[in-house]
């Protein structure tokens, strides 16, 4: 007769293959019985030494570099390029340019943040808003396309402006998309927004305070769920930011369900700042003069941006010639997916999945 | 919100950081609109610590870690934020190439740790105190640091 039963602390692996893990992604979790007592998140499946490349491309030719790291935010990596090169050269782009820029990186956090909702719908167990989202998308995928002539990719905003204007009817083709963009967005909100499922499965789910947050680098809509207003486009602006009207978006519990609503609300704002670009868009050249060859003066600079999964920073060592001597990327996601070792504990083996989704990472950036 | 202009706000925020690590003898100047500080190795983690706690400072955000090799130096730096004051620094500290060891920051910002495993991985740089500096990028037994510029392009294993 066994007087008493001890129970053992079982180890388990998840991914790198698995499909819900949202890439090449492998967490190792130590589990008493149903609940995560420690979490491990193992990383660099993906890593192809994009810093290490680019010491050696030129500056043109690491722009396409940029696209492959968050491949979901592919404009926004340009302007965080872009940025950095232009305030070491001192080159202002045009006006136009800037909002053309501004108007493709909204249109790629509307896109971004829709593929966040279709996956965290499947990491819940429901396909259906996956097919909303995607058919979403699909809409705004063909106005970039029209832009760049690819879907993803597109190496299309240069140091000083962009590759090319934008064709005749981008101005219409926008126009036409915004209200079907509203339209689509209160279509998905009202379809798991207030799922009751939904609700009792991420409220209260991986909740972190905000002094912890800010200690692990959180950035992003993850931070804000946390009540924090930071948000690059706001406290530190760039491009024409400035001279836009947008609210940021918080929120209260730090939970997996704030950082959800979070997204949803910033396509809402996204939309209303693609408008104001539409209406402000002045015509003109979209490239400034620039030097044949692209060889900023020796010094370092380092910008932020304000991407879809957060902080991207950009720090650009260059000792002259026309190549960076170090190029570091700051990945929101890099420091987002940190987090995760601490949100996990305490969670069940059958949310862990939602709490990686909850968190919007993207691996290409994650392992650079 | 402080309404003085940048250039005000950044000469008061260097006078600051200049009272409250004056024990680490720093060295400070613009580099656009970043101040950044540069510091001895042994004193990084002491004055990252004030830099933190500090009232006038607080530096709670570790933007980013990242190193440079300078050849005979591995530059180590550290961009800090501060949320509450939105302000920012930039901390420097130069490590000999053949001894390059600086504390682990990752019980100021537990953020550091993942960044301090990449550079461990890609620089060979050495973080006391880390909880646990293993391989993050790179798999177990990863010959050399691939950043370093003494590592060539094509990786050590192409090589014949």
């Amino acid at each position: 007769m066994i007087e008493r039963l001890d129970t053992v602390d079982m180890m388990v692996n998840m991914g790198p293959q698995h499909p819900s893990t949202h890439g090449v992604f492998r967490m190792v979790l130590t589990v008493d019985g149903e609940r995560v007592v420690a979490a491990e998140p193992v990383i660099g499946y993906l890593h192809r030494g994009v810093e290490k490349l680019c010491e050696n491309l030129t500056y043109r030719q690491i722009v396409p570099l940029f696209d492959r790291m968050d491949y979901l935010a592919d404009y926004n990596n340009e302007l965080g390029l872009a940025l950095a090169l232009e305030k070491l050269m001192g080159i202002q782009p045009p006006r136009r340019a800037e909002f053309i820029r501004t108007i493709l990186c909204e249109l790629t956090r509307i896109n971004s943040h829709m593929m966040f909702y279709g996956s965290f719908g499947g990491d819940a167990g429901v396909t259906t808003p996956f097919i909303y989202a995607f058919r979403l998308r699909e809409e705004v995928q063909q106005v970039l396309e029209s832009v760049s002539g690819v879907r993803m990719m597109p190496n299309y905003i240069r140091v000083g402006g962009l590759k090319d204007d934008v064709p005749e009817d981008f101005r219409d083709r926008v126009a036409r998309l915004l209200p079907r963009l509203r339209e689509g967005i209160e279509e998905c909100d009202s379809l798991l927004t207030r799922n009751e499922v939904l609700l009792a499965r991420t409220r209260g789910l991986a909740r972190i305070s905000a002094a912890e947050a800010i200690a692990y680098g959180l950035s992003g809509p993850n931070l804000r769920a946390c009540g924090l207003a930071e948000d690059v486009r706001r406290t530190e602006p760039y491009s024409i930011y400035s001279e836009l009207d947008f609210d940021v978006p918080l929120g209260q519990n730090g939970d997996a369900w704030d950082r959800y609503c979070i997204r949803l609300e910033e396509m809402r704002q996204s939309a209303r700042m693609v408008e104001q670009c539409l209406e402000k868009m002045p015509e003109g050249p979209v490239m400034a003069e620039m030097p044949k060859a692209l060889r900023p003066p020796p010094g370092e600079v380092y910008v932020r941006a304000e991407n879809p999964r957060g902080d991207f920073g950009v720090y650009l060592v260059s000792q002259g010639g026309d190549k960076p001597y170090r190029l570091k990327v700051r990945a929101p996601s890099f420091c987002n997916l940190m987090a995760l070792e601490r949100l996990l504990v305490g969670c069940y083996i059958a949310d862990c999945v939602m709490v990686l989704g909850s968190l919007d990472i993207v691996l290409g950036e994650v392992d650079r | 919100m402080d309404v003085r202009e940048p250039g005000d706000r950044q000469q008061a925020l260097a006078a600051a950081v200049d009272k409250v690590l004056a024990q680490f003898h720093p060295q400070s100047e613009f580099i656009f609109d970043e101040l950044v500080v540069s510091l001895p190795p042994q004193a990084v983690k002491a004055a990252c610590q004030l830099a933190r706690d500090d009232a006038d400072l607080a530096f709670d955000y570790l933007r980013c870690l990242s190193v440079v090799d300078l050849g005979e130096r591995r530059q180590v730096v550290y961009h800090l934020y501060s949320t509450r004051h939105r302000h920012k620094m930039v901390i420097k500290a130069a490590l000999p190439a053949d001894m390059p060891a600086i504390a682990s920051v990752t019980s100021i910002w537990p953020g550091a740790n993942w960044h301090e495993r990449e550079a461990r991985d890609l620089f060979g740089v050495t973080f006391e105190g880390h909880p646990k500096l293993t391989p993050l990028l790179l798999w177990e037994g990863f010959p050399g640091h691939p950043l370093l510029k003494s590592y060539p392009v094509s990786g050590l294993e192409d090589r014949g």
